[in-house]
């Protein structure tokens, strides 16, 4: 971790009230500044609140939004709810696998996507339905879905 | 009056393209001289039609959907500028009714779609708040509660626990600090009743807390609400803020000595912190565990302070109870229930989107009446209910009032409010093994009978879908079954087989067709089926060139052949035919 984004973690660190149900709040908002969870991050975080880090690492990884390996540019969410899988989402991560040439849960060498699953993004009635960054796109064919991916092609964040 | 447009802005509209309408709208009001408000709603609940406009004229109000931008400058010019509506968009005007509303009853729904949710003024130019005065002014803690019980509102968020009995519990607990906490993790995968009445009426919610701080004493909450709901997220914080500046939350509110303050957690991503106890451990900094109870969290919850915990809608009906008075409440619904229940209804459905029913209304009319019936006119199979924890029930109980009791002898059960339907090209096994395998990655781990035991009968309905299994399994399930069920420490695993209970119940020859035949009629399970192309085959090469596995092979203008060893079967052939000569079996 360089200088300045030891910084960067103090400052953050320093909103939050040093004591142990501060703790999920201060791991998202590390991930939402580095996009994961550094382990140097989670050393300093342990240390501000004082708690092992064993329990900093139980924690980070027993909820499915904490990530430890840094994540592509754009985030692919493909939503796997009920009513996706009904009406088709394994087709549309299929697409997205073979188009990417990544599995689920991983990143495109060139780091560009990153490939994840979730359950349900609350547009089910669109389904199926993938989340690019912050933005959800509904009603997906295979067709549609790979015109989705060209447009994020060769457009980092 | 000057006339109003209304763009529905919630989540599953924004994804429909929304952003793109409401721009449009604004570019194209602003190059005329007149004077229309544009608007930005909540969810109206016809998710179907999204993007919806909706224009409020004179003589009444006017609803386009799936509009698009160049629709959009097109209602402004014709509409607004000449007052000629744009048909072919319209579903909704003074002279023509829609039906997909006409049976339905909005309680919970009543502002969302309405007003402006980042606006408070317009919550409370709809009544909104005057439960909160009412309270304050007029009713003791008590008299609050007992309204509550005689008003027959049950618990939203899965279980059905009458409310105004958990509140007691709260308010009889003796000690120096209690707290409200507002559920609102939503982890059903395939449901958005929560979703929506967050992004859509905010304030609803927090007046309901705020009720229930006064009736059971309590002086600081928390909403636990998930992740993946960035919107709502922002609503709610927005709304807490305006509600702080007009003093109906923080120190001394309207006046009174009575202070409550509201904070906002957001989840992490874990099924089981929907629990109640796990979702207070998750709270508290650690991993989201449930504990076993008693004691209650109305005895020893967040913090081990008496705690009181509802469901996202629980509180959006408070202060219609406390405005309308209980009567009215329970004269809705059943004998044993009272009011509505919002339905999520999505899967294969003409008209999905969120659906306000009293409690008893029955299934049929739901599904039928409101929803239009089966997409694509295919053959009903089944409705799944209550997500992971519920089941799927077949035609031969469309006819089954929706209430708790009577899903609960189904063996489903209301849960909170997830409504898939299902057709002829969905496979029962598939259904029950895509629940199981949600459940068993979801299980915290805490407990064997939960983390070992959903593993086991996972690995059983795997091979089902792979033609392989026995009748003797179908026993194993069963008895597995029968152990999670009774054994499990929370919700979560003793609900946990009840998709796989329901379809052996109602489609047990399904079943037996994948184990003893090897085959999988809505051709579903892959390993169960082929593809094959035949004479039809033009030789167009879509199908060779689609193929993601390079399967097809066969010279252009003449018939194809799809190679069985190197084919995955994932069906993109089937859908590029032009002359429908792909065959599964
Ligand atoms: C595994 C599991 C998941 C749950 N998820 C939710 C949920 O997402 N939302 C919710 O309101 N209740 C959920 N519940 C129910 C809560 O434990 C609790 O009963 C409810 O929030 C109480 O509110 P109510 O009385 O207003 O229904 C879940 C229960 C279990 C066992
Ligand atoms: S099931 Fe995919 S958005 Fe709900």
């Amino acid at each position: 971790m360089q200088v300045s984004e030891s910084k960067i973690m103090e400052e953050i660190l320093s909103e939050y009230h040093p004591e142990k149900s501060s703790l999920i709040p201060v791991l998202q908002a590390i991930q939402k500044q580095f996009g994961y969870l550094p382990r140097e991050a989670m050393e300093a975080i342990a240390e501000y609140l004082e708690i092992p880090l064993s329990t900093v690492y139980g924690v980070s990884t027993f909820y499915a939004q904490f990530r430890l390996e840094p994540l592509g540019d754009h985030l692919i969410k493909v939503c796997h709810g009920t009513a996706c899988h009904v009406r088709g989402a394994d087709k549309i991560n299929e697409v997205l696998e073979n188009e990417l040439g990544i599995k689920s849960g991983e990143t495109t060498p060139d780091g560009t996507f990153t490939l994840e699953r979730v359950a349900c993004l609350g547009c089910c009635s669109l389904a199926p339905v993938i989340m690019v960054d912050d933005t959800a796109h509904g009603n997906l064919s295979r067709e549609k879905v790979k015109k989705v991916l060209a447009g994020y092609r060769g457009d980092p964040r | 009056m000057k006339p109003k447009i209304s763009v529905g802005y919630a989540s599953c509209g924004i994804a429909a393209g929304a952003s793109e309408v409401d721009k449009a709208l604004r570019d194209a009001v602003s190059t005329t001289s007149m004077d229309v408000e544009v608007r930005r709603v909540g969810c109206v609940g016809m998710c179907h039609n999204e993007p919806i406009v909706e224009v409020h004229m004179e003589e009444g109000v006017y609803v386009y959907g799936d509009v698009s931008p160049d629709d959009a400058e097109s209602i402004v010019r014709s509409h607004l500028g000449e007052g000629v509506p744009l048909e072919e968009k319209l579903i909704v005007s003074p002279e023509k009714d829609y039906d997909y509303f006409s049976s339905q009853k909005k309680i919970v729904l009543r502002n969302s779609g309405v007003i402006d949710p980042e606006n408070i003024q317009e919550y409370i130019d709809s009544g909104g708040y005057d439960a909160l005065k009412k309270v304050l002014d007029e009713m003791s803690p008590q008299d609050v509660i007992d309204e509550i019980k005689d008003s027959n509102l049950r618990g939203r968020g899965g279980a059905g626990f009458p409310t105004g009995l958990k509140w007691q519990f709260a308010a009889d607990a003796n000690a120096d600090k209690k707290y409200i906490i507002c559920n609102a993790d939503e982890g059903d995968p395939g449901a958005f009743m929560d979703r929506s009445i967050l992004e859509g009426d905010p304030h609803a919610i927090l007046e309901g807390m705020i009720i229930g701080a006064y009736a059971i004493g309590a002086d600081e909450a928390y909403i636990y609400c998930r992740a993946e709901y960035p919107l709502a997220l922002k609503r709610l914080n927005i709304g807490i803020e305006q509600a702080k500046e007009r003093s109906f939350l923080g120190e001394d509110i309207l006046g009174t000595d009575f202070s409550f303050d509201i904070h906002i957690k957001e989840g992490a991503g874990a099924f089981v912190c929907g629990e109640e106890t796990a979702l207070m451990h998750s709270i508290e900094g650690g991993r989201g565990m449930p504990r076993p109870r008693p004691p209650f969290p109305a005895q020893k919850g967040l913090f081990d302070k008496p705690t009181n915990i509802n469901n996202v809608e629980t509180w959006a009906n408070v202060p219609w109870i406390i405005r309308n008075g209980a009567d009215r409440y329970s004269e809705i619904g059943t004998e044993r229930s009272g009011g509505t229940k919002v339905f999520a209804l999505a899967g294969k459905i003409k008209r999905g989107g969120l659906v306000e029913v009293p409690i008893g209304t029955p299934l049929r009319e739901i599904i039928y009446d409101i929803g239009g019936g089966i997409d694509q006119d295919l053959e009903f199979k089944a409705v799944q209910l209550g997500g992971p924890s519920g089941g799927c029930l077949p035609a031969e109980y469309l006819d089954t009032p929706v209430d708790y009791e009577t899903l609960t002898e189904a063996g489903a059960i209301m849960g909170s409010g997830g409504m898939i339907v299902m057709d002829e090209c969905d496979c029962m096994v598939n259904v029950a093994q895509y629940f199981l395998d949600f459940t068993q990655k979801e299980s915290c781990g805490k407990c064997t009978f939960c983390r070992v035991g959903t593993k086991r009968m996972l690995e059983i309905l795997d091979r089902f879908t792979e033609g392989e299994g026995s009748q003797e399994d179908i026993e194993k399930l069963r008895s597995l079954a029968k152990y999670i069920k009774s054994y499990s420490l929370c919700g979560l695993g003793q609900t946990a087989p009840n998709p796989v209970l329901t379809t052996l119940r109602y489609f047990y020859d399904e079943y037996i067709q994948h184990i003893e035949h090897g085959h999988c009629t809505a051709t579903v399970c892959r390993p169960l089926i082929i593809f094959q192309i035949t004479d039809e085959c033009v030789g167009c090469t879509r199908c060779a060139s689609e193929c993601p596995a390079d399967a097809i092979s066969g010279d252009p203008k003449s018939k194809h052949v799809i190679d069985q060893g190197t084919c995955v079967k994932c069906g993109a052939c089937v859908e590029v035919c032009p002359v429908d000569a792909v065959e599964v079996e």
